[in-house]
């Protein structure tokens, strides 16, 4: 019964007091807990002896469980002054249940007061505690990290300076003390502004750190120059940043520097060498290049650049006979004389060897170059001397003079070196101006060279066939193979425009083995269409393939591979070919000869043989240069008959028969055939001409200019 | 990392702290007089506060008991606060005497205050982190020593999302807390609203944002939304004292009254 009730408080105990203090407990529990005070309580309201202070232990209580709120006490201090006494109804009698109850709640209230001012006293205790350590760690932990900085700071192998927006140094750290030689008492007397200008500073160093110290940048990095305590120069690589307050304003400036004078005189001296000419200390190809780079970079407009190229004349032989350190010295002479030469913007280099270049920007035409050359000339003509000896060192200057936008670098270069090559040519120790025509000439001769290799294998060679005719009955003979060269940019060229320079690059030993084939195709053709009317091919040969060992065989083998008969085949050779000492060219033709193939001795009588060496020499035929034909058309030939005439019957003593070339008139013709001349050959019978229009000759099968019925 | 103006971990005890303030509406005396003057500006403008409090503190209890009940033994409670009656230790250990819990919290005394009320407890430590600063969190030492991270843990995210602003994306940062947790683990959020009290939501959340600690408050939407990644456990996303009570009695007759979202969600 009592018990039910004691529950019925407790329960309804806490319902009061739920929500009035946060404590972590189901109401299940709550009121169990509560339940335990309340029989404390009824306990101590029934006792014998009435102790009041179960009053101030429950109050007690309930703040250690947590019941700290003030609501908590009102609720529980109401409740139990009201309800409390309907549990009494056991009290013996005489007890005042009443009072006991007001009792218990008096000491029940100063002993929750006591316990609540305790506790709380204990937490701001303990939070105040836990203030004062996390302080006290965030200030361990700030005086860490300044002495981890500070270490770093004056440690650091890179100078650093902190500096106010006024640009007074405040701090410098030892590495910045040991750049500058400057002490830390030093730098802090001085101002960025004034210590840390130096003359060749670019204005925008100075623009930047004005923007820094305004705020309008917060950092900037450069190499910059500065002048040491001891005036010596430094350069460095700066790096500055702005370090603004907590609203955010400028404060104060940090600067990073890293000594790098070393890397930088390296960087020169490597950047020099790049472009210098360790001998002579001039500058060398690489910056000719450079500064022709720069000159042709901008817009062309109308500026114009002039190039000399030098070249000296004998060198060779100054190396040779007073060895290399007398020609380094005869360079470095001729360095020094050439530099003196020119003016503050021309550049001097030496391209290598014995070669030097002037280039000269901005020039009003090429009188300027005509008198720097004369210049270079005349500073020339005094002897050098190199050691005990006293040379005459001449130059051959090319000469180029062009609008910047009528050229190009490399186009330049070469220009004012084959300029150069003429004016070796012509003579040595002099200048040559450029002359646009004659330099594209070279240059095209260049490229006929370089490119005709190529153009044998493309098929743009082909041959023109010119009738040998006898003159006693104007019948076809022979023909002689003429080659040409379909060139795709220069056109049809004839043999003067390229077999010189064939015979130069050694291409004239597939040239020519190609004549002979080609020639020896056509000749079998001929004899497959007309028999024994067919004509003998005349193929002329150039001095340099008689020194080809391989000639032989390749003719042979030409022969055999069309089935042609020896006799089928002239080779024409001139003088020139037989002339000089070897033995090799002369055992060629020899052995040609033995073969069976003709051989003729091509324009004969304009240079060195004479008749009587005509006997050892293996050949069949004679070919009178056209000179001859000139003499006799002339209105008083008879020398000039004569001489052919016994030309003639020289020849025919010696077994050899004898072709006139040149033959343009009836005239010529006829006095020829007087004379007894075998065959003729020349526009009055034909021009050379394609292998069809031979074909037509034979089909004919008629004489040739058949000038019998015409008067002479 | 750049310090967000809601973490605050500068000494200034003239400012006043998340952690202080909340100790203040649990009836706890660790607070100095800036926190107890906001603490009562607060409850001036919005007189159920110290109850929403209670009711928040009691909904951790009930999710840390739920989470021993499924097996979790490992706790990760971020912002934990001032320690005070029913700390997840207390309520942990005495489900599971062996449960292990690292508190996180920024507030520098806060930190101090826990580490001198754990001495004695060799299975709960606190450090002091940013809730960002993942990798500093499950890197600690103290945080090593304790949870197994091969296992599933606890990570306890109690009344601190409301503290994150949108700008710091609060579902990045519960993305990268997500990749340390092994599937089976546990996300538990209480978040403030303003549904369903919409009068006094405003007002509050001004007085935080001029106290230095600006508060969020977040729909139903966005809250689910925080669970990206995690299985809701039933009853999903409800008002504080509606999350799995102790017993009908403990339910409030309006529960939107608490201007509170409670959830707890499973790592798939």
């Amino acid at each position: 019964m009592t018990h039910v009730d004691h529950e019925e408080f407790a329960w309804r105990w806490a319902e009061a007091i739920v929500g009035t203090s946060y404590v972590p407990i189901e109401r299940r529990v709550l009121a169990s807990r509560l339940l335990g005070l309340t029989h404390q309580l009824v306990e101590a309201a029934l006792a014998v002896e009435f102790d009041p202070s179960v009053g101030r232990q429950v109050g007690v209580d309930m703040v250690a469980a947590h019941f700290t709120g003030t609501e908590t006490l009102r609720e529980t201090l109401a409740l139990i002054a009201e309800e409390l006494p309907g549990l009494l109804d056991s009290a013996p009698p005489g007890v005042d249940a009443a009072g006991r109850v007001a009792q218990l709640v008096a000491s029940m209230a100063a002993g929750y007061a006591g316990a609540l001012r305790e506790r709380s006293l204990d937490e701001q205790d303990a939070i105040y505690r836990a203030g004062l350590r996390a302080r006290r760690q965030a200030e361990q932990a700030l005086a860490a990290s300044e002495a981890k900085f500070r270490a770093m700071f004056t440690e650091a192998a890179i100078g650093i300076a902190i500096a106010d927006l006024e640009g007074n140094i405040t701090d410098a750290n030892s590495a910045m003390q040991r750049m500058f030689g400057y002490t830390y008492d030093e730098f802090t007397q001085l101002n960025i502004l004034s210590a840390m200008v130096h003359p060749e500073d670019a204005a925008s160093v100075w623009e930047t750190y004005e923007e820094l110290i305004r705020g309008k940048r917060d950092h900037f990095r450069m190499e910059k120059r500065y002048y040491r305590s001891d005036g010596g120069e430094i350069w460095t690589h700066l790096s500055v940043s702005l370090v603004r307050d907590e609203a955010g304003a400028p404060a104060y400036q940090v600067a990073l520097l890293e000594d790098i004078s070393e890397r930088r005189r390296l960087q020169n001296k490597l950047e020099y060498q790049a472009y210098h000419d360790p001998l002579t200390a001039l500058a060398n190809r690489q910056m000719v290049t450079e500064r022709l780079g720069q000159i042709f970079a901008g817009p062309a407009g109308h500026r114009r650049v002039g190039l000399c190229f030098l070249d000296l004349d004998g060198f060779k032989v100054v190396n040779d006979s007073l060895g290399h350190d007398a020609g380094d010295q005869l360079l470095k002479t001729v360095a020094s004389r050439l530099t003196r030469c020119c003016s503050a913007g021309q550049l001097v280099a030496r391209m290598g060897g014995d070669e030097f270049v002037i280039v000269v920007e901005d020039t009003a035409g090429a009188a300027d170059m005509a008198a720097l050359a004369d210049k270079v000339l005349a500073a020339m003509a005094e002897p050098i001397r190199v050691g005990d000896h006293e040379l005459n060192v001449t130059t051959s200057i090319g000469v180029v003079e062009l609008a910047v936008a009528d050229t190009n670098p490399e186009d330049l270069l070469q220009a004012a070196d084959i300029t150069m090559y003429r004016a070796k040519r012509d003579g040595k120790a002099r200048y040559v101006m450029y002359d646009r025509n004659r330099n594209e000439r070279e240059v095209a001769r260049f490229t006929l060279s370089a490119t005709m290799l190529a153009a044998v294998e493309r098929g743009e060679f082909f041959l023109e066939y010119q009738p040998l005719v006898g003159l006693a009955d104007r019948v076809l003979r022979g023909v002689e193979a003429l080659v040409r060269w379909r060139h795709p940019t220069f056109g049809v060229l004839g043999p003067e425009r390229f077999i010189d320079l064939a015979a130069e690059s050694g291409s004239i030993v597939q040239l020519g083995r190609w004549v002979l084939a080609r020639a020896c195709e056509q000749a079998r053709a001929w004899h497959d269409a007309f028999g024994a009317a067919a004509p003998f091919v005349s193929v002329n040969l150039a001095p340099r393939q008689l020194h080809e060992p391989a000639l032989v065989d390749d003719v042979a083998k030409i022969l055999l591979d069309n089935r042609l008969d020896p006799s089928s085949l002239q080779l024409e050779l001139t003088e020139q070919a037989l002339m000089g000492d070897e033995a090799g060219p002369l055992t060629v033709l020899t052995k040609l000869h033995d073969l069976g193939v003709r051989i003729a001795l091509d324009d004969f009588g304009t240079g060195y043989w004479n008749l009587p060496d005509l006997r050892r020499l293996p050949i069949t035929e004679l070919k009178l240069a056209g000179s001859f034909a000139v003499g006799l058309q002339s209105p008083s030939p008879l020398a000039d008959q004569r001489i052919v005439a016994a030309l003639v019957d020289v020849a025919h003593a010696l077994g050899l028969t004898v072709t006139a070339e040149g033959i343009e008139t009836p005239t010529q013709l006829e006095r020829f055939r007087a004379v007894g001349c075998d065959t003729g050959q020349g526009a009055l019978f034909a021009p050379p001409g394609a292998a069809e229009e031979i074909d037509a000759l034979l089909r004919a099968a008629s004489p040739l200019c058949d000038v019998s019925g015409e008067s002479l | 990392m750049e310090k967000p103006s809601w973490a605050s971990d500068d000494l200034d005890i003239e400012r006043p702290s998340p952690a202080r303030v909340y100790d203040y509406y649990l009836g706890g005396s660790h607070n100095f007089v800036v926190d107890r003057r906001m603490a009562r500006q607060a409850i001036d403008l919005w007189p159920e506060l110290p109850l929403i409090m209670q009711a928040n503190r009691a909904f951790l209890r009930r999710s840390v008991r739920y989470l021993v009940r499924q097996g979790i033994t490992q706790f990760l409670d971020i912002g934990s606060g001032i320690p005070t009656e029913g700390n997840v230790h207390e309520v942990a250990q005495a489900a599971s005497p062996q449960s292990r819990v690292v508190y996180v919290d920024i507030d520098p005394v806060a930190v101090a205050h826990s580490r001198a009320m754990l001495p004695g407890n060799s299975r709960a430590d606190i450090i002091q982190a940013d809730l960002r600063d993942v990798a500093a969190i499950f890197n600690d030492p103290r945080t090593r020593r304790l949870l197994d991270l091969g296992q599933p843990i606890g990570v306890l995210m109690v009344a601190m999302l409301h503290f994150v602003p949108d700008e710091a994306d609060p579902a990045s940062i519960i993305a990268r807390y997500r990749k340390m947790m092994v599937p089976g683990s546990y996300l538990v959020v209480s978040h403030a609203t303003h549904e369903g009290s919409p009068d006094q939501a405003g007002p509050h959340t001004e007085l935080y944002r001029r106290a230095g600690a600006p508060l969020i408050m977040r729909s139903r939407l966005e809250v689910e939304a925080l669970f990206d990644g995690f299985d809701l456990v039933s009853p999903g996303v409800v008002f504080l004292p509606l999350w799995r009570p102790d017993s009908p009695a403990d339910v409030d007759d309006h529960p939107e009254r608490f201007a509170a979202f409670a959830a707890v969600g499973r790592r798939e």
